[in-house]
């Protein structure tokens, strides 16, 4: 054994689909985060209840770098169907773990094998009811890793009790096999690999969280008061833990409800329900995906026109239909500015970490409120389902923006005649009022057909493209409500990267490794709304070459600078690509390599 | 001079302390004798001889020519033309905002029978707290003369030949959805129309109207049901879009007895059946309306009357337990949890 690797490797744990093993894989990285090591946990599953293949990657990094690496340091086989294609992935230098019931594997001179006899553990382990073997099983290698590499075996405990609230009954049924598997290492294994884990201050004040349950609470502290929403992989939790807090932080002192959530008939519902209820005055939002997005489209085209606030959280998978429904990506980027017949320019808000997944939950509603237009989140399925680190959420630091709204004494006091789409104030953004509004003046007919500024049915050329062209300018006004860029200047005026959403975390890699390793230095932006700032133009014009890094095929991000900045083409490269996975620095690297040099 | 022409009608104000004029909308688009109008007319009594605010009331519709209808009524309730199929959906959300507020919805049976069935029938089982109003022709208006679910098998129509499906019974749809008050009417009988609007506004949960409404222009064949033909002999072309020939609206000439039938006349000759419901007969029952609903297809009738009634299921809003205050008037106070809560999620996250 050479010199000790510390903090600084993956595990990959490969297992089938719904045997259990998200509790054992989330117990390890619960327990490294409790031990103060930067961690980051990937669960790469199939669309699929029970029995397909499923990997779960477990990454430390001493530096603090949690997003997804391409090599596989420890490599831990408990699925027979797996199992070979996990023993040829193990990368060189590394360490193989195997159930040793699936026979042996063959010679690999470059790599350490440990076989780990799980049933006899299991069958050794106090007293396993039989019908908990199959799932208790997965805790063998908790243990057995704890002992190999140094996790400690009290924050494996801690870890139990937070996956199981504090049941003692299932907490010891785990933790004893956990332990005597420990104990079983330590008898049976010669360590000859050097990969360790030791204590370090690193978590010290971060929180654990997945964006669906950080977009849920933010959207609660924003006040969220209809839900209407449809299963649909990886939005489902969104709706889910919607309904897991809502009771919990929203009744009223009498134990009365503040919000309603409805699980609609189809996307189709979800969305005609949400934009019913933000056009009748209430904080309003859906969860959904791809799928669930095109077959919102053309109500969110009405909510454009007839200018009703609307919260979408599209969890972002890949590819149409099903595509691969349980695999990341920022595909539905153009669609989402874009969805809507006719001319539309949606709002879109990108959240580039799980704490800010929270802070959009209740800054979209403001924002969608004030401009009076629906407002589309786009998360991933990387931030959706998996378990981040993240810095603790911070409570709203802004009040409530209701937007331009009247009510009955608004309407009394008010000296001119009320317009529902007359623009006073000249930033496009018309006064409105919503049913339940008992002025005799307050009513009025909201429709997709043509309207003149007092809602009036209109045919008139004039109109109609006077209408659409105020409802323009409400998107010059936006921007200053919008999230402005965050630039992570390196000293760079030369080269720069834009980035995105989740991505970010394997830039921030890329930007590090890049000056480590070629002396190279790239400022970074992250994009966080469209319409984009004037700071994007500013960033841009200020650099000689500008990457655009983005999880698509096309360039959907590079796309949109192009087609609102086409003077500044000549500085912009696409670095884009689309696999499913969780971006990793070296993807990235060797993709911005290609491109330097053509 | 023309401004002293209201000002009879305006003199009579019901409990409200609201004229007739109170109650109206902007006058109709729609073709001249078209069942729809009668529909928005008997609306318009309905509320007024209910001393209905009209501020207490919204108004929506999907798309197509029963869903232009709600501008014709109440101009002071706020209103929503949304989606084609998609008004439920709407409705329901929208009602969440203020459950104080009643419902009323001009569907057709395009718009509610095909591209919204789903949503037709998903809203019947939230039992949504809305007067469901289907003006239903048997034919698409607004794209000129095309086959609806409604629409009878054999009927004949100029561009689209002989139609070859089963006709939806949009009541049956409803009572299988679990509807919670389910009528049939006819455009024609507007004493009926008035009677079930009515009922179906005092209902809480959702009412569904089913009102044969003839289209005057473009289901007007020998023998159709929902027709309103236009004489064989006449010179009008009657599927040339550009002329419309003005015409009477089909009116029954006299009182409709409970439990009788009335072969209804059109204009050309052709006739549809009404059975208007025993006064005996209990809507209560669920198996009897099937029952009803199924005589009535094998005799070709369409019965008409109160169907289906069930008063004591809880309407959608009833199964939130909101709070006492319209969900859309609550603020910042109560809307946001309090700071000292934010440590504590924080502290659940691990």
């Amino acid at each position: 054994m050479g010199q000790l690797i510390k903090n600084d490797f993956s595990i990959i744990v490969g297992t089938a689909n719904g045997s259990g093993s998200q509790t054992s894989n989330s117990t390890i990285l619960r327990a490294l985060f409790k031990m103060g090591i930067p961690v980051s946990g990937k669960n790469l599953f199939p669309s699929n209840i029970q029995g397909l293949p499923t990997w779960y990657i477990i990454r430390a990094s001493k530096d603090g770098f949690i997003a997804r690496r391409e090599e596989r340091e420890i490599v831990v086989a408990m699925n027979k169907k797996s199992f070979e294609k996990d023993f040829a992935s193990v990368t060189t230098g590394g360490v193989f773990y195997y159930d040793d019931s699936f026979g042996t594997p063959p010679a690999r001179e470059d790599i350490t094998i440990y076989p780990m006899p799980v049933k006899q553990i299991i069958r050794e382990a106090s007293d396993v009811p039989s019908n908990l073997r199959d799932m208790i099983s997965n805790m063998v290698y908790v243990g057995i890793l704890s002992q190999m590499h140094g996790i400690e075996m009290d924050k494996i405990e801690t870890a139990l009790s937070f996956a199981f609230k504090g049941k003692r009954k299932a907490i010891d049924l785990n933790l004893d096999v956990a332990k005597a598997a420990a104990a079983w290492a330590a008898a049976n294994l010669q360590k000859v690999d050097p990969y360790v884990f030791e204590p370090m201050d690193k978590t010290h004040g971060l929180i654990m969280s997945d964006g669906n349950l950080a977009g849920a609470l933010g959207s609660i502290y924003g006040g969220v008061q209809f839900v209407g929403w449809y299963p649909i992989t990886p939005a489902t939790s969104l709706a889910e833990e919607l309904n897991e807090y809502l009771p919990k932080l929203r009744q009223s002192p009498d134990g009365k409800a503040t919000y309603a959530v409805v699980q609609a008939e189809d996307e189709l519902a979800a969305i005609g329900m949400c934009i019913g209820a933000g056009w009748s005055g209430l904080r309003s939002m859906t969860s959904t995906s791809g799928p669930g997005l095109s077959l919102m489209t053309e109500f969110v085209g009405l909510a454009y026109y007839a200018e009703i606030p609307v919260v979408i959280w599209d969890v972002t998978r890949i590819g149409p239909s099903t595509g691969l429904p349980t695999r990341t990506s920022q595909g539905d980027l153009n669609f989402a500015v874009n969805m809507g017949h006719g001319d539309t320019d949606n709002i879109v808000l990108i959240p580039g970490s799980i704490n800010e997944c929270f802070e959009f939950g209740w800054r979209s509603f403001d924002i969608a409120e004030r401009i009076q237009t629906p407002v589309i989140v786009l998360s991933d399925l990387d931030f959706g389902m998996n378990q981040w680190m993240t810095e603790p959420f911070l409570y709203p630091d802004s009040p409530m923006d209701r937007g331009k709204i009247l009510w009955e004494d608004d309407l009394d006091k008010l000296k001119e005649t009320w317009g529902r789409y007359l623009d006073v104030d000249g930033d496009g953004i018309p006064y409105r009022t919503v049913p339940g509004n008992r002025h005799p003046a307050a009513a009025y007919f909201t429709r997709g057909t043509g309207h003149d500024p007092f809602a009036k049915y209109s045919e008139e050329p004039d109109v109609w493209e006077e209408n659409l062209n105020r409802i323009k300018s409400k998107f010059i006004t936006a921007k200053k409500y919008l999230p402005e860029p965050i630039i992570e200047k390196n000293g760079s005026s030369k080269e720069a990267i834009i980035t995105l959403g989740s991505t970010v975390y394997a830039v921030r890699e890329t930007v590090a490794l890049r000056k480590q390793n070629e002396g190279k230095e790239f400022d970074l932006m992250r994009i966080r709304a469209i319409p984009f700032s004037d700071s994007v133009r500013d960033f841009i014009a200020a650099h000689e070459k500008v990457y655009i890094v983005e999880m698509n095929r096309d360039g959907q991000l590079y796309e949109e600078l192009l087609v609102n900045m086409p003077d500044l083409a000549g500085k912009l490269v696409s670095v884009a690509y689309s696999d499913g996975m969780p971006p990793s620095a070296s993807r990235i690297i060797s993709e911005m390599q290609k491109k330097e040099s053509k | 001079m023309a401004q002293t022409l209201p000002m009879a009608e305006a003199a009579q104000t019901n409990l409200a302390g609201l004229t007739k004029n109170d109650y109206k909308g902007l006058p109709s688009t729609l073709c001249q004798g078209c069942g729809h109008n009668s529909i928005a007319a008997q609306v318009v009594t309905a509320a007024y001889e209910m001393n209905i605010v009209p501020q207490n009331v919204v108004k929506f519709s999907g798309i197509g020519c029963s869903s232009k209808s709600p501008t014709y009524f109440l101009n002071r309730s706020f209103g929503f033309n949304s989606l084609h199929g998609r008004m439920p959906s709407l409705a329901t959300g929208a009602l969440f905002g203020d459950i104080t507020l009643k419902g009323i919805g001009v569907s057709g049976d395009g718009d509610s029978a095909s591209i919204g069935m789903g949503q037709f029938k998903h809203t019947m089982r939230r039992n949504t707290n809305m007067v469901y109003i289907i003006e239903n022709n048997g034919v698409y208006g607004l794209t000129k003369g095309q086959f609806s679910a409604t629409a009878e098998v054999g009927l004949t129509l100029k561009k689209q030949g002989v139609n070859q499906y089963m006709p939806i019974d949009i009541c049956m749809e409803a009572i299988a959805s679990n509807a919670s008050f389910v009528a049939r009417s006819f455009a024609g009988d507007p004493k009926q129309v008035k009677e079930l609007l009515k009922a179906a506004f005092a209902h809480k949960g959702i009412a569904v109207i089913d009102i044969i409404s003839p289209c005057v222009t473009f289901n007007n064949q020998d023998n159709a049901y929902h027709s309103y033909s236009w004489g064989k002999d006449h010179e009008a072309p009657l599927h040339e879009i550009s002329f419309i020939p003005a015409r009477d609206e089909i009116m029954l000439p006299d009182e409709f007895e409970e439990g009788s039938v009335r072969e209804v006349e059109m204009h050309d000759g052709s006739s549809i059946v009404l059975k208007k419901l025993e006064k005996e007969y209990d809507p209560t029952n669920r198996y009897s309306a099937l029952n009803i609903l199924e005589q009535s297809q094998e005799n070709n009738w369409l019965v008409t009357g109160l169907i289906y009634l069930n008063p004591s299921k809880p309407a959608l809003s009833d199964k939130y337990n909101l709070v006492d205050t319209a969900l859309n008037r609550l603020d910042e106070s109560s809307l946001r949890p309090g700071p000292e809560t934010i440590n504590e999620i924080n502290s659940l996250m691990f």
